[in-house]
């Protein structure tokens, strides 16, 4: 069974790269495998199929280990600081790389790698937090004081991060789409209705495949940590 | 109840008799905004921009003294008593009132001094400003409290507590920032009251994690 999936998913994933490079954009698209032009985007509108869904990733990394710093102080298994760990050590790279990718697309698009959006000030957030996290890590020896501290501290950055999310996009001015003061209005970043149907579903394939290759990344962390972590039990 | 105002006393006398916050967080305030005074100097950066100042030596002024508490706690080996003599939360909450205390008299201080050293600094509407440095300041207070108990536990206290609060306190800084500019602009009430309702929400939300949290951090 998890063969067939890592086998579906690599030749999904694959898919989604290859066709998110190449497909050409027309203005009048006629064929299935043609997207239309967006104006003001051209073709750097292709980014969305990479940099929106690293930003859900490391959102949805963050939850994963935010859910299991609260299973660590409910039942106190070292398992579960496993979990939360390794989540948060890939969520950490999936932010880096959503900030990167966004870099780039603002580079082209806006002008500059960095102006300071809001949605950008909230993913250097969710960096920072990141960096925290592991710096307080790091600063403690006692294994079990370590992940209750941390667990403590995810869940008190946690619950900050719905601000930065979903509050202040909205309340401010910015350049991503849904800012207050845009032409469409305040609301979700991203409306589905306003994209061409095949690239919806690139999209949303894409957004789907990057999430499953996060927990099979996420699963083989945790089942090398835990078998450091019963070696060392042993020795 | 009871134990909580007990252990705020305990706070506020030991801080009394060692005045080990209050004489180094006063001269913290004194040499920043004095270096602030030398590196503008002749300029006039405006009032907006001396909003965004005062909140900077706020935050700094504020992290070198609200994770005493408990470091202190921690430095003289009492911890161990308060754990035997005190409930989690009446421990979490006297410390909370101490801070709120401290920041308050601090903040004061500051935003006086501010105003005594830096003339081109003017509001058009006090009653706004006096209203975001005083839910300002419950909220830093709050949600550092809790902070400093974890550092307190870690062993680069100093250095890790900024690095631990900011991304935490980001929202409510990016909020009374903006508050702040305002009431320098002289909007109306209205205008500050989203910020106001995201100032009293935060507030809301990090006591109530607080509350949660704190048995977790403190017990050993």
């Amino acid at each position: 069974m998890s063969k067939i999936f890592k086998y579906l998913l690599g030749v999904i994933l694959t898919f989604v790269i290859i066709v998110g490079f190449s497909f050409p954009m027309v203005a009048n698209p006629q064929h299935w495998y043609e997207f239309p032009i967006i104006p003001g985007l051209e073709e750097k509108a292709r980014n969305i199929f990479f940099h929106v869904p690293m930003a859900w990733v490391s959102v949805i990394a963050f939850l994963t280990s935010l859910v299991f710093s609260v299973q660590y102080l409910r039942t106190r298994d070292y398992q579960n600081d496993i979990k939360s760990v390794s989540a948060a050590g890939l969520g950490f790279v999936f932010c880096v790389l959503a900030t990167v990718t966004g870099a780039i697309w603002a580079k082209f698009n806006w002008g500059a790698f960095w102006n300071w959006d809001p949605r950008q000030t909230s993913i250097f957030i969710l960096l920072l937090i990141y960096g925290a996290y592991f710096a307080l890590r790091s600063a403690i020896d006692n294994e079990e004081k370590r992940a209750q501290l941390s667990a403590a501290y995810s869940i008190i950055a946690g619950i900050t991060v719905p601000f930065f999310i979903f509050v202040m996009p909205r309340m401010m001015s910015g350049l991503h789409p849904g800012s207050a003061g845009d032409a469409q209005g305040k609301g979700p970043l991203f409306e589905s209705k306003g994209i061409a149907p095949n690239m919806r579903v690139l999209f949303y394939l894409s957004g789907l495949c990057f999430a499953a290759l996060f927990f099979w990344m996420w699963n083989l962390r945790v089942r090398v940590e835990t078998l450091l972590w019963k070696k060392q039990e042993l020795a | 109840m009871n134990s909580t105002i007990a252990i705020f006393l305990k706070d506020i006398r030991s801080e009394l008799r060692t005045r080990y916050a209050l004489n180094s967080l006063v001269m913290f305030v004194i040499t920043t905004i004095s270096i602030v005074i030398f590196a503008i100097q002749a300029e006039s950066p405006g009032s907006l921009i001396y909003a965004g100042i005062l909140w900077i030596i706020i935050f700094f002024a504020s992290m070198s003294g609200l994770s005493r508490t408990f470091v202190s706690e921690e430095e003289r080996g009492t911890t161990l008593l308060l754990q035997l003599s005190a409930k989690p939360s009446t421990v979490l909450y006297g410390k909370m009132a101490f801070n709120i205390v401290l920041l308050l008299g601090l903040n004061l201080f500051t935003t006086i001094l501010f105003f005594l050293f830096v003339p081109e600094f003017t509001l058009r509407r006090p009653d706004i400003f006096f209203l975001v440095i005083i839910f300002g300041t419950l909220a830093l207070a709050v949600t550092s409290t809790m902070l400093a108990a974890i550092v307190a536990k870690a062993n680069t206290k100093g250095t890790l507590y900024p690095v631990l609060s900011f991304p935490v306190l980001l929202p409510m800084f990016i909020t009374v920032i903006d508050a702040t500019k305002l009431a320098v602009e002289g909007a109306p009430f209205s205008e500050t009251l989203g910020n106001f309702q995201m100032l009293i929400s935060y507030l809301i939300a990090t006591f109530i994690a607080s509350s949660l949290l704190f048995d977790v951090i403190w017990k050993d």
